[in-house]
């Protein structure tokens, strides 16, 4: 059997792309489908472009008040008192709440599918009781008639603080000397280790080792050790949060909102409020974004409160400063990390530890991060000690493959200084020590087929990377990322219908165009048109349980259930046909191309079939219901070009190309659009973003006029390769795509920037004014 | 015989051993035979009769959905790990 570095590649364009989307194409495969890898137009395009689709803000209902929130404007604090009697006596003003307005909660962890939550802590951050830990942390809110008319009340609203000192950088948090944020937290060893007994800020303590550390390092011919920091950052999306809420005499809570799960909203608004998860209705708006960011309630349980309390649907909107100020960014964080390579230049150990900021509660992706800092790179000999930590700023929340871009930037870079301090072409370097299937994280789980190595073949055969780059501070530099994707649980129904077509229900949010991916799916395994597929998103009591569209897992789980669902389908309409023909079910074959076969040459169409519904038995509907977990792993490797102008330090990016294993493309089109936005959004980590916090705690650019997003003026048009390397645990081979292509620009550029200016960027953001200051300093 | 990695914290209890075969034909029997072997174990990774809060188990590599009722082949590699959130 050929090994995988006698295969042949070949770049090639993408068939419907545009000249900058290309394919990694094998010589003898490509796949052979007739929807999958297709470019069929979304199914709400016209809405979403006429700007009919809507929102979470966009909900009107009858007797709707409006609802303003009251935010903490220290810190660090401890709430001695609330008064709320003069905002309750306003005019207009129908309802004023605060914690004591819901139920009490105890430190029970719930489980969210891709992750745990204390609902004590997170009954804190809706609304705190005892502490504020954030400047913004909400502590009440008003119902009224108007948004004027409720903030303005909010602002009669007394609340008596003992403001105590804030801490704001992990390394301070962690000393023993650092205020405590929170007296109930414990270090927890993990996994399956044992838990202290003093309260801390150090909420976890993750720990990982294989092989022989020690002579690993030994056994090297260089050894390299950084330290890293990144800044607070958050997911940016363009839709602030938003909610309304009816709390029903009858019991029943309808929320509507934007989310990335609907489900999880449902039991998180349960629990919080002391209610069945029966008794919660989610609907889900059309989402401006999330990246990770909106999964967990904020505002949600807030504005049920308000309507029980006021007996009127309420909504409550955030803007933008309330956005930055109070949900979940992704931790800024410290790294030192250490590798060791061999004469022949292969990697003999690594050793890290990883500081992450949890935020004001613990929860940060100290984990994941801990499991990606080397699953790039086959690692023979690993020690990796990550640690979660509270300090005062929001409590962190998922951020696209949250926790491995940190850790990308402080790998990826070291390798490149391996590199050059070797005299190794990076990619040379990579091909050399990239894990393939069968090869053991740290951690040690063995990977299933993989295409880290495609990934690098397809930089190695670019035309990006063949081509020169010439001019003065001009440098290219790459970098690799892994994330892990996710299954889970989708639930899809579909019904046929007499006209031959096919009305798909799902659960999933649609977030960049998982509607059309899940339909294509379907109508594959049926041999129909994708348009002949209308798919619609449902409130939680018209669907099963369905996890969240994250974890890059829907058009992988919630596409596995559409497939379900169409074969369930295929194999009612066999009976259907063996009825019409008056023979036995088995002896019908449905052919993947909309044709029913039977004996003697008896064929009839999808589309004819479907007319025979109510003669032979009455509407089909298909089910699918899946908790997939076979959802394979993703890797991408970028290339940047940068020139850095030497007298201001800012950095302009001439050429980036996404290279990423997407297993399979289902619509070509939306895969492109993950790789490009979630590089854009790297790069923005990369040089621009970040919380600036003055020592009181105090965020100084909670808008996006200081807060400095990459817009279309910053950014060249981003190439992409796919690379299809299938996932073996899905029919046509889907791996996750979203979130891994945030993971290596932050050090790609950073290794282009060294490439073009001669200096070693290892803090992010690499900002003007960071990078003037190491231009100058290396001049010293 | 299914073969287990130990988590580093837990090594503690297996005086260092890595990986471990251990014949089970389920995941909960695989931890209630690590805990006869090495009393303390299912302390580590149980609470209340299940996996603890946020404590999931690979076989082959696969996060089971099945968790402790995740059954296993002779030829089996179990991990514990960690629940990974997404964004």
């Amino acid at each position: 059997m050929a090994t995988v570095e006698d295969r042949q590649f070949r770049i090639e364009p993408f068939p419907g792309g545009t000249p900058g989307n290309l394919r990694l194409v094998e010589d003898g495969r490509l796949p052979d489908y007739d929807v999958v890898g297709t470019r069929p137009i979304r199914h709400d395009g016209t809405d979403k472009v006429t700007g009919r689709a809507r929102y979470g803000a966009d909900i009107k209902l009858s007797g709707l008040l409006q609802g303003y929130v009251l935010r903490s404007p220290h810190a660090h604090a401890r709430i001695k008192s609330i008064d709320t009697s003069k905002a309750a006596e306003v005019p207009g003003v129908h309802a004023v709440c605060t914690n004591a307005d819901m139920p009490s909660a105890d430190h029970r962890a719930g489980d969210l599918g891709e992750g745990i939550v204390d609902w004590y802590h997170l009954n804190q951050n809706v609304l705190a009781s005892d502490k504020v830990l954030y400047t913004g942390h909400a502590v009440a809110a008003v119902a009224a008639d108007s948004v004027h008319i409720a903030e303005e009340a909010a602002r009669l609203i007394e609340v008596e603080y003992e403001v105590l000192t804030p801490v704001l950088d992990v390394r301070e948090a962690r000393t023993a000397d650092a205020p405590v944020l929170n007296d109930d937290v414990r270090t927890d060893l993990q996994p399956a280790g044992e838990q202290g007994d003093t309260p801390t800020n150090v909420a976890k303590h993750f720990h990982y080792e294989k092989g022989d550390v020690d002579a690993g390092f030994a056994a090297a011919e260089l050894v390299i050790e950084r330290e890293f920091t990144t800044k607070t950052v958050h997911q940016g999306y363009i839709e602030p949060h938003t909610a309304t809420a009816l709390w029903s005499p009858d019991g029943k809570i309808t929320v509507w909102t934007s989310t990335q799960g609907s489900f999880m909203i449902r039991m998180q608004v349960a629990e919080l409020l002391g209610v069945p998860i029966s008794k919660v209705k989610v609907v889900p708006m059309e989402i401006g974004g999330g990246f990770g960011g909106k999964i967990a309630v904020y505002l949600q349980p807030v504005a049920a409160v308000l309507s029980k309390l006021s007996g009127r649907p309420v909504k409550l909107n955030m803007d933008r400063s309330n956005v930055f100020d109070a949900t979940g960014p992704t931790p800024g964080s410290y790294m030192k990390v250490k590798i060791g390579v061999d004469a022949d230049g292969m990697i003999t150990a690594g050793e890290a530890e990883l500081l992450f900021e949890a935020g004001a509660f613990p929860g940060s992706p100290i984990n994941p991060g801990c499991m990606c800092v080397f699953a790039c790179y086959d690692v023979p000999n690993g020690r990796i000690d990550g640690y979660d930590i509270c300090v005062n700023k929001p409590r962190s929340n998922a951020y696209r493959a949250p926790g491995s871009t940190h850790v990308a930037f402080a790998t990826e870079t070291i390798v490149d200084e391996i590199c050059e301090a070797r005299g190794i072409c990076p990619v040379e370097f990579r091909l050399k020590n990239a894990v393939k299937e069968g090869d053991e994280r740290v951690d040690g789980v063995t990977y299933p087929p993989i295409g880290m190595w495609e990934t690098i073949k397809a930089v190695e055969l670019s035309d990006h990377w063949q081509s020169s780059l010439d001019g003065p501070n001009r440098g290219r530099g790459i970098a690799s990322g892994f994330w892990f994707n996710f299954g889970g649980n989708s639930v899809v129904t579909a019904t046929v219908n007499e006209d031959g077509t096919v009305s798909l229900i799902e659960g999933s949010t649609d977030i960049g165009g998982t509607r059309a991916a899940v339909a294509m799916q379907l109508a594959e395994i049926l041999g129909i048109a994708a348009e002949d597929v209308t798919p619609t998103v449902v409130d939680t009591d018209s669907i099963g349980h369905t996890d969240v569209t994250g974890g890059s897992r829907t058009c992988h789980a919630t596409g596995l259930a559409a497939i379900k669902a169409a074969e369930d389908i295929q194999a009612q309409l066999c009976q259907r046909a063996a009825m019409l023909w008056d023979v036995e079910a088995d002896q019908v074959e449905y052919d993947g191309r909309a044709t029913l076969s039977g004996p003697e040459g008896k064929t009839i169409s999808f589309q004819e079939i479907a007319g025979k519904l109510t003669q032979t038995g009455g509407p089909v509907v298909g089910r699918g219901s899946v908790n997939a977990d076979k959802h394979g792993g993703a890797f991408g490797t970028h290339i940047a070009d940068v020139e850095v102008d030497p007298d201001t330090g800012k950095v302009q990016i001439l050429r980036y190309t996404v290279v990423q294993d997407v297993g399979t493309a289902i619509h070509p089109s939306y895969v492109e659009g993950q790789m490009q936005g979630g590089a854009a959004q790297g790069i923005g980590w990369a040089l621009n973003e970040e919380y600036h916090y003055g020592d009181d705690g105090h965020l100084h650019n909670a808008t996006f006029l200081d807060y400095r997003i990459p817009t279309c003026y910053d950014l060249p048009d981003i190439e992409t390769i796919i690379v299809e390397v299938p996932n073996p645990g899905h029919p046509f081979g889907v791996r996750g795509v979203g979130e891994v292509p945030i993971v290596p620009p932050p050090a790609a550029m950073a290794n282009a920037i060294y490439r073009a200016a001669g200096v070693r960027m290892r803090s992010l953001p690499m900002s003007p004014p960071k990078v003037l200051h190491e231009l100058l300093a290396s001049d010293e | 015989m299914p073969r287990v990695h130990i988590p580093a914290p837990a090594r503690d209890l297996t005086g260092g051993e890595v990986e471990l075969e251990v014949e089970a034909t389920s995941v909960r029997r695989l931890i209630g035979a690590l805990d006869e072997r090495y009393p303390g174990f299912a302390e580590r990774v149980l609470e209340d009769g299940e996996l603890k809060p946020g404590l999931r188990v690979a076989v082959d590599g696969h996060i089971s959905a099945m968790g402790l009722l995740a059954q296993l082949e002779p030829d089996s590699q179990v991990h514990f790990l960690l629940a990974i959130g997404g964004g």
